[in-house]
Order: structure tokens, then C-alpha cells, then sequence
């Protein structure tokens, strides 16, 4: 991997006429007459800068259209992943304005500000910077390999039959794309750096969707209250605003895994009501406090 | 045209969002103060419960204190007050206006809320997991008296329908049954009732009586979408109901009425 320390150096005086031209090209062409200057962080681990870049702005540009501008107009060596610009890879993540945000769903139109028409586009700022806009986010599928995988009962075999009520919400965590914003946006992670104790709304998401699948039958709320720390969460909802797929994150993945564990651990009412309710008929799928704890698997 | 390749500072301003992030916690945390200075202040100080049949929010259930030179609203505040406290949306709109844990979305923490923030202690971030924060997870029991005080507000707005042996609507009588439909919305749209109802099943149709406690989780689950909503609304009409009575205990106006 090249790396560069710094900002790269300018390009020189005949390629910027070079570059002008196009831009110019591009009024005359009549394709717009409108320009935005997208303020762009270059660097790497190392360290870097905002660089100003001057884009022509067309209708229903997005701010991925207008990296790919640079990229073509002006500095080819810019760094940015991306890859189906539909916003369903999940993988344009960056912060549009000091916002979490998809670059292939954000307009230019809808963000840049109109008194200097200036968008500011910088990598995510949670995980570690490898280029330009690319942060390496492989810490989350790292997180992901540690949470106890979907269990079935003994005997069920796919494909499963599950009514259409109990299949309701689990659908929605599902629509997750794993852009990692909410990761990106957590304070948790975010400022304070918790990576060594909190497993970020993403994860959290991924443990609701398997303890309230109706055919699993794992018990991840030890892990959820020790390892994955939903005790740190403390309810702001901003992984809920950032989502691009409007998952509602702390409403109905971290909020619920929050009242299983009130279930179990603050609920001295719902004790006694197990403890003291009669003995429940036999059924394949066993209620959430009835449990049996699976050994997590080992990290790595 | 700007020139291409320019460096601009990177200072820790250019880092953070340039909307108007602070309007949210600026207003919360007015509103919140001025609703706690008022119920401080009608709590506190105030003797006088009721004018005629409306009773004010804050003394319901009425409980008589006999001989304790305090007021009976001090008695029961603390189980409207725990929870609110303890509301999951309460939870974000106070870490974000006075805790400043975050401030808003993608914003950095000022230094100093960090260093005197409870849910920080210094520099080691804990949430909800240590005192006095993971008592936000009794949100439960309080939910349970709640249910208990919404019950008891119905009663009371029965009870203010009633104009001298007669049935009558006054605007006391308009004020406080909205009231009652608001605090109604706001604890039935809370997220542990939607995890009592059914929230906690993995499987509706496995479960005893699955079919309406799914239709209930299903309602719930839409009124849950408003609970901010609902908890402004209910803590405003709990003021004004208060306040009206209040108003009339010293003649200040005269209640409006139709009397059947």
C-alpha cells in the first residue's frame, strides 16, 4: 500500500489549465452552470488536510458523483470505496458535513451551504484511516465472528415454516447493509473509544436479530451484558438517525435487548412470576428468560 | 475559481457538523428546567390541592397528610417523576442537553462535561452500568405505577364532570381530561409496556393468547412511534391543568361552564 504523509502536492501549472479547461468544457457544453467546492480530506494514518476541489454541480448529483469528478478531472490518486451507488453495498460510508452519511444517497444540492457553496467530505472518523475517504472497518466483522452464530433446536431443519407475526420484526434488522454509520456515529465508540467493551449499535442489531428469531434458541444475554456492554448505550438514537435503511435501531434492536435484560436481572415482579407460575406445556421454541446459555464462540 | 490542491487548516471546528445541531439540546434543556422549576414550585409550596372537583395532577391520588406539615404532592411525586426519568426517550433528550454525552449526532463532547459527567467519570465512559445511572433500568417498576396513576386520573376526570350533584363540562373539566388522554398516550406508547405486551416473545404464535397480544404489540408499537410526542404533549397539559386550577383557587379567572 503507498502511503503519503500529508496532503498530496499540487498538480502543476499545465495540467491545472489542463483541468480548467475541462471544467470550462463542461459550462459550455451547457450541462451546468452551477459549481460547488467540495472541501475534501486527504491524508492518511499519518496525518493530512482538507483540500478544496471546484465541481460543476448538475441536477440530482450526488456527493459520490462528485468525488468520481475529481477522480477523473482532478487528482486520480483520490481514495474512495464504493461500489453498486444505489446505496444497498453500504460501502461509500463518510461524513458529508460533519454527518454520517452515504456519499451515493447524499445530493450535493440538499448539502452544500449557500452562502460559500462549500460541501466538506471527510473519511469516518470512528475507524482507523487507511486513504483519503477509506477507513479500515474490519474490526467490525471481527466483533460479528464473537456473537454465538443462529442455533436452531435439535431436529429443526431448513427450511423453516414461521407465521408471518413472528417473522415481523426480525425482517426488519435484516435490511441492514452494513455501512457501518451507526458504528461511525456511536459516542460510545466515537469518543470514547470503547471498542474494548462495546460492541456498537451494528452488532447489537445482529444479536436482536437472532434473539428474537423465533427458531433460534441460543442465549446471548450474558454475552450481551459483559462483552457486547449494552450497558453502555445510553439511548441517544443517533445510530438510529444516521441509518440510511431507517432501521430503528435503539427502538426495536437496543431497546428490547435492554428490557431482556430488565427481564432477568431488575424485574423482581417477572422473578417471582416465573418462579411461581405453573409449568409451561411443551413447545419447540422456548421463551426468552427459558433459555439454555450457549458457550460463545472464541474470539477470532 | 479556487485553485485546486489548496490546503485549508484542519482545526477541530472543521471536524464537526455546521447545521444548527444545537437547537435540540438548547430547547430541551430550557423546557426541562422551566417544567422542573414550576413542578418544584407547585410541589413545595403550595397547600391547595384542588378547586371544587378538579384536582390537580401533582395531588392525585389525593393522600391525606394528616398532621405532616408538608405537602401531599411530595408524597407521591417521585413516581411521575421516575418515570420520566427513567423513560427510555427522557433518557436521550437529558444525556443530550445537560450531560452533553453526546451534545448532538457526531459531535464532539466539550472537556468539561466529560470531566464532571456521572455517565463519564473522568475519562472512563460506564453509561448505564454503575450508579446512579443503571437505575434507569427500574423504568419497569415505574411503569407499573403508572399504569396504577392513569387509572386513578380517569377517576378524576369522572370525578370533575360533576357540577354540584350535577353533570357539567367546564373548561377545568376539558383541561383535565385531555390530560388524561395525554398521560393515557404517553405511558401506553412506553417501550417496556411494548416489551410486557409482547415484545419479549420470540414467538407470538407459540404463546399463550399470541394472536391479540400481537394485535396489542402492533398498537403499542404505533403509538410507540409518537412517545416523544406523547411525553411532550403530557408534561405540557400536566402544567397547565395544574396551573388553571391554580388560577381559580385565587380567582385569578372564572371556570367557563355548561351544566346539564
Amino acid at each position: 500500500m503507498t502511503r503519503t504523509n500529508g496532503p498530496p502536492a499540487p498538480p502543476s501549472p499545465a495540467a491545472a489549465d489542463a483541468e480548467d479547461q475541462s471544467l470550462r468544457i463542461a459550462y459550455d457544453d451547457g450541462v451546468t452552470d452551477r459549481t460547488a467546492t467540495l472541501r475534501v480530506w486527504r491524508g492518511d494514518a499519518a496525518g493530512g488536510a482538507f483540500v478544496d476541489y471546484e465541481v460543476p454541480v448538475q441536477e440530482g448529483m450526488v456527493v459520490l458523483d462528485a468525488v468520481h469528478w475529481i477522480q477523473a478531472h482532478r487528482a486520480a490518486d483520490l481514495a474512495c470505496r464504493w461500489n453498486c451507488k444505489a446505496g444497498k453495498c453500504g460501502s461509500c460510508s463518510a461524513e458529508v458535513n460533519g454527518r454520517p452519511a452515504l456519499l451515493c444517497t447524499t445530493r450535493v444540492d440538499a448539502v452544500t451551504r449557500p452562502q460559500d457553496r462549500v460541501v466538506v467530505v471527510q473519511p469516518m472518523q470512528t475507524f482507523p484511516i487507511i486513504r483519503d475517504l477509506v477507513t479500515d472497518v474490519s474490526w467490525n466483522y471481527e466483533v460479528n465472528r464473537r456473537i454465538q452464530p443462529f442455533t436452531p433446536a435439535p431436529g429443526e431443519r431448513a427450511p423453516f415454516v414461521i407465521a408471518e407475526p413472528d417473522i415481523t420484526r426480525v425482517e426488519e434488522y435484516r435490511r441492514c447493509i452494513e455501512c457501518f454509520l451507526c458504528q461511525d456515529v456511536c459516542h460510545v465508540l466515537r469518543e470514547h473509544r470503547g471498542q474494548d467493551r462495546f460492541f456498537g449499535p451494528r452488532q447489537l442489531v445482529r444479536i436482536a436479530s437472532l434473539e428474537l428469531h423465533p427458531k433460534d434458541t441460543a442465549d446471548r444475554l450474558a454475552q450481551l451484558r459483559a462483552e457486547a456492554g449494552v450497558g453502555l448505550c445510553n439511548i441517544t438514537k443517533c445510530c438510529t438517525e444516521v441509518c440510511p435503511e431507517h432501521i430503528r435501531i435503539t427502538d426495536n434492536a437496543i431497546i428490547p435487548l435492554k428490557e431482556r435484560l430488565a427481564d432477568r436481572e431488575f424485574d423482581p415482579i417477572r422473578s417471582l412470576w416465573r418462579r411461581l407460575r405453573p409449568v409451561p406445556m411443551a413447545s419447540s421454541i422456548p421463551a426468552a428468560d427459558e433459555r439454555v446459555a450457549a458457550p460463545a464462540r472464541p474470539p477470532g | 475559481m479556487a485553485a485546486p490542491g489548496r490546503a485549508v487548516p484542519a482545526g477541530p471546528g472543521a471536524l464537526h457538523r455546521r447545521d444548527r445541531w444545537w437547537v435540540y439540546p438548547t430547547n430541551v434543556a430550557l423546557w426541562l428546567s422551566l417544567f422542573g422549576a414550576y413542578s418544584f414550585w407547585t410541589i413545595v409550596f403550595f397547600q391547595r390541592d384542588s378547586y371544587h372537583q378538579y384536582l390537580s395532577p401533582f395531588y392525585s391520588p389525593l393522600i391525606a397528610a394528616g398532621r405532616i406539615p408538608v405537602s401531599p404532592a411530595l408524597l407521591i411525586f417521585w413516581i411521575p417523576l421516575g418515570f420520566r426519568a427513567t423513560c427510555y426517550y427522557y433518557r436521550k433528550a437529558y444525556y443530550r442537553a445537560f450531560f452533553q454525552d453526546p451534545p448532538a449526532c457526531a459531535i464532539r463532547e466539550p472537556r468539561l462535561a466529560a470531566r464532571l459527567s456521572p455517565t463519564g467519570r473522568g475519562r472512563r465512559y460506564r453509561g448505564e452500568t454503575r450508579l446512579p445511572f443503571v437505575l434507569a433500568n427500574l423504568h419497569r417498576l415505574f411503569l407499573y405505577l403508572a399504569i396504577a396513576f392513569v387509572v386513578i386520573f380517569v377517576i378524576d376526570t369522572v370525578t370533575a364532570f360533576s357540577y354540584h350533584g350535577h353533570i357539567g363540562i367546564g373548561l377545568g373539566t376539558a383541561l383535565i381530561l385531555v390530560n388524561t388522554v395525554a398521560l393515557g398516550l404517553y405511558t401506553f406508547s412506553c417501550h417496556s409496556l411494548r416489551h410486557l405486551i409482547g415484545g419479549g416473545l420470540d414467538c407470538f404464535s407459540c404463546a399463550f393468547a399470541g394472536r391479540p397480544r400481537f394485535q396489542l404489540w402492533r398498537l403499542t408499537s404505533w403509538l410507540n412511534l409518537r412517545h416523544s410526542t406523547w411525553a411532550w404533549i403530557s408534561l405540557t397539559t400536566v402544567i397547565l391543568t395544574d396551573l388553571y386550577i391554580h388560577l381559580l383557587q385565587y380567582g385569578v379567572v372564572h371556570d367557563p361552564h355548561l351544566g346539564f
